[in-house]
């Protein structure tokens, strides 16, 4: 029986002949990702474990993104521990303000993470990198720890799922309907502990913005990670990428008799704009059947939709319009490169004079860090991944998960709006 | 080992947000992480836990975030093993790797909340003593074993570098 993709990506990075599922392994990492909530805790790991040096100092990658710029005194010294640690061990890619952005959005900008790799990030949403047929997965602070010191770390190899995507999307369908869709139809346990395989003719056509979103959200459905078969679109990204000098990406593709121990087809062809009501991301209606949700707050931004195209799709809809005079409109770019090119393209000039502020890239509000806690009893549309209970602030508070495009319109009439009723063509 | 406590009902899909909220994530602290454990979902959760007691709840346990916070959370307030139907795979390995006592088993809904337990990990036996039922779980796989043996994932990998530098 041959193998997936991600099946691939593992036994290329095993030291064995062959890989089976179900199997323990362990493999070398081309990656190790902290950030300023969880490196700290790696970092206090490894010095308590009297490790003196690491792996590789090129293939370790700090990024404070969650708290940033301080929001407080104690997260200050978190993000101070990264940058310490950085300058101790010779870690050239430490990220901070001015230069970062939110993780899962920057390193494929910066070339850091290419086809083929094994990536690992004490994130959940690292595994967003699936998108450029990397095998990218979430861990924890003690993983990242080990990772530090020996660069390696131990999976038991999963079974995968395919989903074969196929149709014509109607005009403001982007990734994050889709995978929006795609866990309300399978639940947030749907995947669990499995690799989603996203794949068909729909997934070809769609921009790398649209497939980073949808794999970000993959580790909503349970899965360990999602991941996308390299194409012609992954190579034309990759070859954009200015700093992408020094390693050689490999585009892995699944064999015809690999094993999937589940396989969805779906037809999209009629799918409208999808939102994630509260309190779980897998409880998703489409937009029509939701009338008169009345916003305080509306968000773009996050790892899932931080990107250009999210903006731009946003400044479309917010061009010479004004956003309800009972909303605030947050818009967070996902990286510094981000924030200049909307600078560049009058994107920012087009949110400010909508009645938004335009924020320098962070986490934030996401998590409910900070820049955008919510009140009791308010209610948020937002382009982020998680919308449990209290995500955002008050226990008491709501948010909805929907696309750029969903947010903007929803923004502009003060509640929950589908943006053709804005917009006809 | 031998561990006693009374048991706590939640629900299914307890993510890591119910088990400790972001705006604590400034600490690395397990006692101070276990204050505020569940405070998002049960606001007085933590005081009402008795050093041992046990967490039962449903399928999808740990789903969310990466936070390595959340299992430290647990333990900090003074929770001896978390009992679930299924666990989100982050959850899974941060357990392992922190020396979490948790368990798969699919009958959690034959367990009520107040229940006194008995978990026999050598045996691999839960005992529910009010409701006079057994629960055999299945032995952790070797590899596994051998890290919660050590304590979690740091101590194995230091003993492994010694047996083998």
């Amino acid at each position: 029986m041959g193998y997936t993709i991600a099946e691939k990506i593992l036994l290329a990075h095993s030291k064995r002949e062959v890989i089976k599922r179900g199997e323990f392994i362990e493999v070398l990492i081309d990656v190790a990702l902290g950030n300023d909530i969880t490196a700290p805790l790696a970092i206090e790991k490894f010095k308590r474990a009297g490790f003196k040096k690491v792996f590789n100092r090129n293939k370790i990658v700090l990024v404070s993104d969650h708290f940033v710029p301080a929001k407080d005194m104690r997260s200050a010294n978190q993000a101070k521990i990264l940058s310490d640690f950085a300058r101790e061990y010779g870690i050239k890619n430490y990220f901070d303000i001015g230069t970062m952005g939110i993780g899962h959005v920057l390193l494929p900008e910066k070339g850091l993470v290419l086809p083929g790799d094994l990536v690992i990030g004490a994130d959940s949403h690292t595994c967003t990198y699936g998108a450029l047929g990397a095998f990218s997965t979430g861990i924890g602070s003690t993983d990242l720890a080990r990772a530090f010191m020996d660069g390696k770390f131990w999976l038991k190899v999963p079974n995968s799922m395919r989903f074969i995507y196929r149709g014509k999307l109607n005009r403001w369908i982007s990734g994050k309907d889709i995978i929006l869709f795609t866990i309300g139809k399978i639940g947030v346990d749907g995947a669990l502990g499995r690799i989603i395989e996203f794949s068909g003719p729909l997934i070809r056509k769609l921009s790398m913005d649209d497939r980073f979103t949808m794999c970000n959200m993959a580790v909503e459905a349970g899965a360990v990670t999602g991941i996308m078969e390299p194409d012609k679109v992954t190579q034309k990204y990759i070859s954009s990428i200015p700093q992408f000098i020094s390693r050689i990406p490999k585009f892995y593709s699944s064999d015809k008799d690999a094993f999937y121990d589940k396989i969805y087809e779906w037809d999209l062809s009629r799918l409208e704009p999808q939102v994630a009501c509260p309190y779980l991301p897998s409880n998703v209606k489409p937009v029509s059947s939701l009338k008169n949700i009345k916003i305080e707050q509306a968000i773009i931004g996050s790892c899932t939709n931080g990107r250009i195209t999210d903006l731009r799709i946003a400044a479309r809809i917010l061009k010479d319009r004004k956003i309800n005079s009972g909303v605030r409109l947050i818009i967070i770019p996902g990286t510094q490169d981000i924030y200049k090119q909307a600078i560049k393209e009058g994107l920012a000039e087009t949110f400010i004079k909508a009645g938004s502020i335009f924020s320098t890239p962070t986490c934030g509000p996401c998590l409910g860090g900070h820049m955008g806690i919510l009140a009791e009893n308010e209610t948020c549309i937002a382009t982020t991944n998680r919308n449990f209970i209290g995500r955002m602030g008050s226990v008491k508070s709501y948010v909805y998960l929907a696309s750029p495009a969903v947010v903007a319109a929803s923004a502009i009439k003060g509640k929950i709006t589908h943006p053709a009723e804005l917009i006809d063509r | 080992m031998i561990l006693i406590g009374k048991a706590h009902k939640l629900g299914d899909n307890i993510n890591t947000d119910d088990i400790i909220a972001a705006k604590y994530l400034i600490t690395t602290d397990e006692k101070e992480l276990g204050k505020h454990c569940m405070e998002n979902i049960l606001p007085y959760f933590s005081k009402k836990i008795k050093k041992g007691d046990i967490i039962v709840a449903g399928k999808n346990f740990g789903c969310g975030s990466s936070r390595e916070h959340a299992p430290l959370a647990i333990k900090g307030c003074g929770i001896s093993a978390v009992i679930a139907q299924s666990f989100s795979p982050i959850f899974f390995r941060n357990a392992i790797n922190v020396g979490l006592v948790f368990l798969e088993l699919p009958y959690t809904e034959e367990i009520y909340e107040g229940d006194n337990l008995e978990l026999d990990l050598n045996k691999g036996i839960i005992r529910n003593i009010n409701r006079n039922k057994i629960y055999s779980f299945p032995p952790f796989p070797e590899f596994l074993h051998r890290i919660i043996k050590e304590g979690g994932l740091i101590n194995y990998i230091k003993k492994a570098r010694l047996k083998y530098v």
